[in-house]
């Protein structure tokens, strides 16, 4: 018999390897990008128009794009996510109704992405007759993240203390009353941390505003919300795939900046949440 | 006057409340109005068993079976990677590893799950596809394996993030009480700690195939996308994701085709359906 002590110091080096495994790749990718993407970076690549079939000039309308989608996004699915997170964290009782709904929130959390473009696609652009519009990829996004918005805010709903609610009962306060005045103050931290994921998450993806949105060269702003626009997901795609003899300097300037917005909404919302823990006093 | 603006708020909320399942049908309902109709052209069985993809040739042939085998190898591969190493990472962060690294790890893995996919498949097309190219001396890096390999990392968050909640929710007891006995540290995490979180785990594996299958951008980067049925690993392959988002754009709206891509949306519907409902009962026996 091998030492027990013996085995457990080999399982564990295993088991560190593993996790270097994944965490190194990690690092580098980061590191790559930043290091490769970096020289890249500077006013005109940011505030200029693609150039010379996207092998020169900057990916401004790709930015600008992405923002306008992200924003339509938010619009359309922070009310409908946090009305739906009250609903199950204040009013829905432990039922079969609930149950279903807490499976629909589950699948479409793991319906993929590109299914959601096919249901764009399907219902905005040819049934609403929206064409391939902000509207359309913006609805399509917002009804992608609405799970992520209603998870976290049902989680920050349901952390606000039982007794809180009792208090303001007592004290004759409705129960609107005291979601309005009570609740939602005290969840704020939550649902804003998980609305800023949904934002991350709707200005990276790609799949979803293939067909619903994205041009693929469109050398303009957007006027109206039945414009096409240029995204940066996408045209990360179309420069590393699409057009031949792109710089290497323009791909990872590209997705450096795609990266940079994505991990900046990211830290936001670490930072509310760690802040928020700090001054949590119950 | 306040209790009517208090009951339309109430009601309100309670529509709200019905929305995700609205969408779930809606999704459902709109891929079956618009892919169903290829069922004219060819008959279930063929699609789904047909061995030629060959949407655009006069008359079109759609055989989804090399979608789906391209699919299938993809993510048998991704799985044999990340199983071990998901689950092997998420006992090192919630068993081993010291409070403070623990931190730095999993805000790493946060990191990877907030990388667009886009830009993973960029950065595998780059660095991951020349070095398969390179080490297997293959025509060309764009293979099932490459695939494979990027996906297996694209799940990992899924899988360490949802196995580490698994162990976390043993109950202390269970691992005082194997210290008591006598036990190691990694004899109760091996004979304890693992069979006790076993349903969690398995949601966790489940989840990230989910993930797997469902991925798009990167997988239609660095796969290579030919359409034919693969005999090995290390052959360029096409999924059924990649098949729908590089086809989509050029398939004439009410063409056959058209319907085509919108039954292979059924398909990936029913087997995320059928994943997260199954992952979701196991996640919750466990809190039984």
């Amino acid at each position: 018999m091998s030492n027990p002590k013996t085995t457990q110091k080999i399982a564990f080096f295993f088991l560190f390897l593993a996790t270097l495994l994944i965490i190194v790749p990690v690092g580098l990718i980061i590191i790559i990008i930043i290091r490769k993407g970096l020289p890249a970076i500077n006013w005109e690549f940011l505030m200029d128009i693609p150039r010379e079939g996207m092998r020169q000039g900057g990916i401004f309308p790709a930015i600008i794009g992405t923002l306008y989608l992200v924003l339509g996004a938010i619009i359309f699915a922070l009310p409908l996510g946090l009305m739906s997170a009250i609903y199950l964290s204040e009013y829905a009782r432990d039922n079969f109704l609930t149950r279903i709904i807490k499976l629909a929130i589950v699948n479409l959390a793991g319906v993929p992405s590109v299914v959601y473009g096919l249901f764009g696609l399907a219902l905005f652009v040819v049934f609403f007759k929206f064409g391939a519009s902000i509207l359309s990829g913006s609805l399509t996004l917002g009804i992608m993240i609405l799970p992520i918005i209603i998870t976290a805010s049902r989680e920050a709903l349901e952390t606000v203390p039982y007794h809180f609610r009792e208090v303001s009962y007592s004290l004759g306060a409705s129960k609107w009353q005291t979601i309005r005045y009570l609740i939602l103050p005290n969840a704020l931290a939550g649902i804003l941390t998980g609305t800023i994921l949904g934002l991350g998450r709707a200005a990276g993806e790609t799949a979803p505003i293939l067909f619903t949105v994205a041009a693929f060269y469109l050398p303009q702003l957007p006027k109206s919300i039945f414009d096409q626009v240029m995204a940066l997901p996408y045209h990360l795609y179309v420069i590393s795939t699409q057009v031949p003899n792109v710089t290497e300097k323009m791909r990872y300037g590209t997705a450096l900046v795609l990266l940079i917005l994505v991990l900046f909404m990211n830290l936001v919302a670490i930072i509310i949440r760690y802040k928020f823990r700090k001054k949590k006093k119950w | 006057m306040r209790r009517i603006k208090e009951f339309i708020i109430e009601k309100l909320i309670f529509l709200s409340g019905l929305t995700c399942v609205l969408f779930v049908l809606l999704i459902f309902l709109f891929l079956l109005k618009e892919g169903i109709r290829v069922f004219k052209a060819v008959s279930v069985l063929k699609f789904l068993l047909g061995k030629n993809w060959y949407p655009i040739s006069e008359p079109p042939q759609l055989g989804v079976l090399p979608l789906i085998l391209g699919s299938l190898i993809v993510t048998l591969g991704a799985t044999i990677i990340s199983i071990p190493l998901g689950i092997a990472c998420a006992l090192y962060i919630a068993e081993v590893a010291p409070l403070k690294i623990k931190e730095v790890l999993k805000a790493g893995i946060e990191l990877l799950a907030a990388i667009p996919s886009v830009v993973l498949g960029f950065i595998g097309m780059v660095t991951l596809v020349p070095w398969v190219k390179n080490v297997f001396h293959l025509p060309t890096g764009l293979t099932a394996l490459s695939g494979s390999i990027m996906l297996a990392f694209m799940a990992m968050p899924t899988i360490v993030s949802i196995a580490e909640d698994a162990l976390y929710a043993v109950p202390k007891s269970y691992k005082e009480a194997a210290f008591a006995l006598g036990a190691t540290h990694w004899q109760t995490i091996y004979r304890v700690i693992l069979p006790a979180a076993s349903s969690g785990i398995l949601a966790a594996v489940m989840l990230g195939i989910g993930r797997v299958i469902g991925e798009t951008m990167a997988v239609m980067m660095i796969t290579g996308n030919s359409a034919v049925i693969p005999h090995s690993i290390l052959q360029p392959v096409r999924t059924l994701t990649a098949t729908i988002a590089a086809e989509m754009g050029e398939a004439v709206v009410g063409s056959e085709h058209y319907f085509a891509l919108f039954a292979i949306g059924i398909v990936l519907f029913v087997i995320s359906f059928i994943i997260n409902v199954s992952a979701d009962l196991f996640l919750h026996r466990r809190k039984i």
